[in-house]
């Protein structure tokens, strides 16, 4: 049993009393962005290409999975399903455009393509313009236990973000994670030693939005509606900065960040009102200038810099796992 | 009269409209196009500058009684300070990372600027008049030509042919553009590399709320204006490719066009077709029209 493991039994552990002690409705807003902060930092942590425009994927599985429950009276994990299917068909159309430029440039045109599904939202027939799709009903899992109750909703919230997020872990330990990472590392070298990269990155791309949009979906389930608001630009400025501040290329750092900006927000939002805003801005550029290997990239760094220190062969190759995307 | 059905007052009307856009997305992505070169850097800000020079006319109208035409010339002055401070003190350390570094700080950046104004000034707009001198409007016979538009294609094109000619013609234009194909060697030669960076960092702020300025009579001055325009100016960069100073402008105003002309033809379009127009030439020249080779 490697620290990993034990940091995962922990944190189940916790995760499996938490509403005891949280507001349920809270700890499922954390998983569902935490979700998709995972699958956001597997595309910037794991294949080094910073999407501007995730945006897109979390809003519009929201919409599809709040449409099908509301037109076709589907059950809340068919209405995922869906919804993860649209946002990889997304993704997949998406990424095709945008995989092909490198650096900044691809998130530019990550920002500008989210933008045309941002104004195809308002317009589109099923998403309700200005207002969003209202009064989306939890209905029952499987067709047979009801969600209405919040805190069997949370463990089934929970259940989709152990999916998902072992499913991330999976990926990244993978061979074709390793590639990745090489991609990430060096992408011309890859493509010499006869890596298909635009292949890796394109797969790597429809799998992060894939798992972004069953993070909108939970989300659509979760508070019964879906608004324009997760798919403005703002919303994927918001998950770059939990997935920075918590340790871009890390597999715990998402959820770190996810969580202190959700629970920052939601306490700042009675003290500070419209301040939050400014408060987020400067997080981000403390974090940019003096904190970029993020909350997990530190703990990781300094763990390595004890192993280090202690000069035993064998801790440094266990140190490395999750090292930061520098 | 009409053409295709549309009646050719709307069509000039929606051209001219259009031709305003273009002006304002051309002075944008000229100043984009200026910082990257120099800095490799996307400024985020961009937007928020552009929206902070329409509220600084706004401010010294209201509060000191500074008319339009000190503003035009003082407001592009204190974005250049606030440019210039920026890039002293925040931008300056990042640059020996990746070049996202800096389209993250500028983010952050043109998060609180834009988060101070939300929170001072609300959401709603302001309105800022037309100045005496280009009040009124030209009668062509077929339509009225309101002056003060007129006068905004002119003097944004006029700015950025100057900037251009600047750029190609002159002696520091040159040094900056040695400077962007290689900025050690032309330290190497004595030029003060920094301080170019720190002085193409404040210009591209100034050219922003030189916008701003202009925007401001015809607008509503609202926090929100500079974000909702940062975008589609990044999606103009992205068509005229990031090399080109003169590709940036003739791009800039040709999508304000087409963009006028959709709003004619199929108004629900007029919000997306740039982003189209994008994602159709990125199928078929990555590097956009103008680029040259990929950028890093």
């Amino acid at each position: 049993m490697t620290r990993t493991h034990v940091v995962a039994a922990a944190m189940l552990a916790a995760a499996l009393v938490a509403p005891a002690f949280v507001y349920p409705i809270f700890l499922m807003k954390l998983l569902c962005l935490a979700l998709f902060a995972c699958a956001f930092n597997l595309l910037v942590g794991f294949a080094g290409l910073v999407s501007f425009g995730h945006a897109a994927f979390l809003g519009m599985g929201g919409y599809v999975a709040g449409y099908v429950i509301k037109a076709w009276g589907l059950t809340p994990e068919l209405a995922m399903l869906c919804a993860t299917a649209v946002a990889a068909a997304l993704g997949f159309a998406m990424g095709r455009l945008a995989i092909r430029s490198h650096g900044i440039y691809f998130s530019m045109i990550t920002l500008a393509l989210a933008q045309l599904v941002y104004f195809l939202c308002l317009q589109a027939p099923f998403t309700g313009g200005e207002d969003g799709l209202q009064g989306v009903p939890r209905g029952k899992l499987f067709g047979l236990f009801s969600l209405a109750d919040d805190v069997h909703a949370y463990y089934f919230i929970l259940a989709v973000f152990a999916f998902g997020f072992l499913a991330i872990y999976r990926i990244v330990h993978s061979p074709f994670g390793n590639i990745l990472k090489s991609i990430r590392e060096n992408e011309q070298r890859a493509l010499s030693l006869g890596y298909d990269v635009s292949h890796f990155k394109l797969v790597t791309f429809v799998l992060s939005a894939a798992i972004s949009g069953l993070a909108g979906a939970a989300k659509t389930v979760v508070f019964g509606f879906a608004t324009l608001n997760d798919v403005h630009w703002h919303t994927s400025g918001d998950v770059l900065l939990m997935t920075l501040l918590g340790g871009i290329g890390t597999i715990w750092g998402p959820v770190a960040g996810s969580t202190l900006v959700v629970t920052l927000q939601s306490e700042l939002a009675d003290t500070a009102g419209s301040k939050v805003t400014i408060i987020t801005g400067l997080v981000f550029i403390v974090c940019v200038l003096s904190f970029r290997r993020g909350i997990v990239g530190e703990f990781n760094a300094w763990r390595s810099r004890r192993a280090a220190s202690k000069a035993e062969p064998l801790a440094h190759s266990r140190a490395i796992v999750g090292d930061a995307a520098e | 009269m009409e053409v295709f059905g549309i009646p050719t007052q709307a069509l000039l009307g929606q051209l001219v409209l259009g031709l305003v856009n273009g002006s304002f997305y051309a002075i944008l992505s000229l100043g984009l196009a200026v910082i990257f070169g120099m800095l490799n850097i996307v400024n985020f800000a961009h937007g928020a500058f552009f929206m902070l020079g329409a509220y600084l006319a706004w401010l010294a109208l209201d509060n000191l009684g500074i008319g339009y035409w000190w503003a035009l010339l003082l407001v592009p002055m204190m974005m250049a300070i606030v440019g210039a401070c920026i890039e002293r003190g925040l931008l300056r350390r990042l640059y020996e990372l990746d070049h996202l570094y800096g389209l993250l700080l500028t983010f952050g950046v043109a998060i609180v600027i834009e988060g101070i104004f939300r929170d001072q000034f609300g959401v709603s707009g302001q309105s800022y008049s037309v100045p005496a001198q280009l009040r009124g409007a030209i009668d062509l016979g077929f339509m009225r030509l309101p002056n003060y538009r007129v006068y905004v294609v002119v003097a944004s094109l006029f700015v950025c042919l100057v900037t251009w000619l600047c750029l190609e013609r002159t002696k520091i234009g040159s040094v900056l553009r040695a400077a962007t194909e290689n900025a050690t060697l032309v330290q190497a030669f004595g030029v003060n590399v920094p301080l170019l960076f720190t002085a193409t960092y404040a210009f591209g702020a100034a050219l922003a709320g030189f916008a701003g300025v202009l925007a401001a009579p015809i607008v509503q001055i609202n926090p929100l204006m500079g974000s909702n325009i940062v975008v589609v100016v990044f999606a103009v960069v992205v068509i005229g490719g990031m090399g080109s100073i003169l590709g940036s402008i003739i791009t800039g105003v040709s999508l304000g066009v087409i963009e006028g002309l959709t709003k004619v033809f199929y108004a629900e379009a007029s919000s997306t077709v740039v982003f189209l127009i994008m994602a159709i030439v990125l199928m078929i020249k990555p590097n956009g029209l103008f680029g040259k080779g990929v950028a890093a």
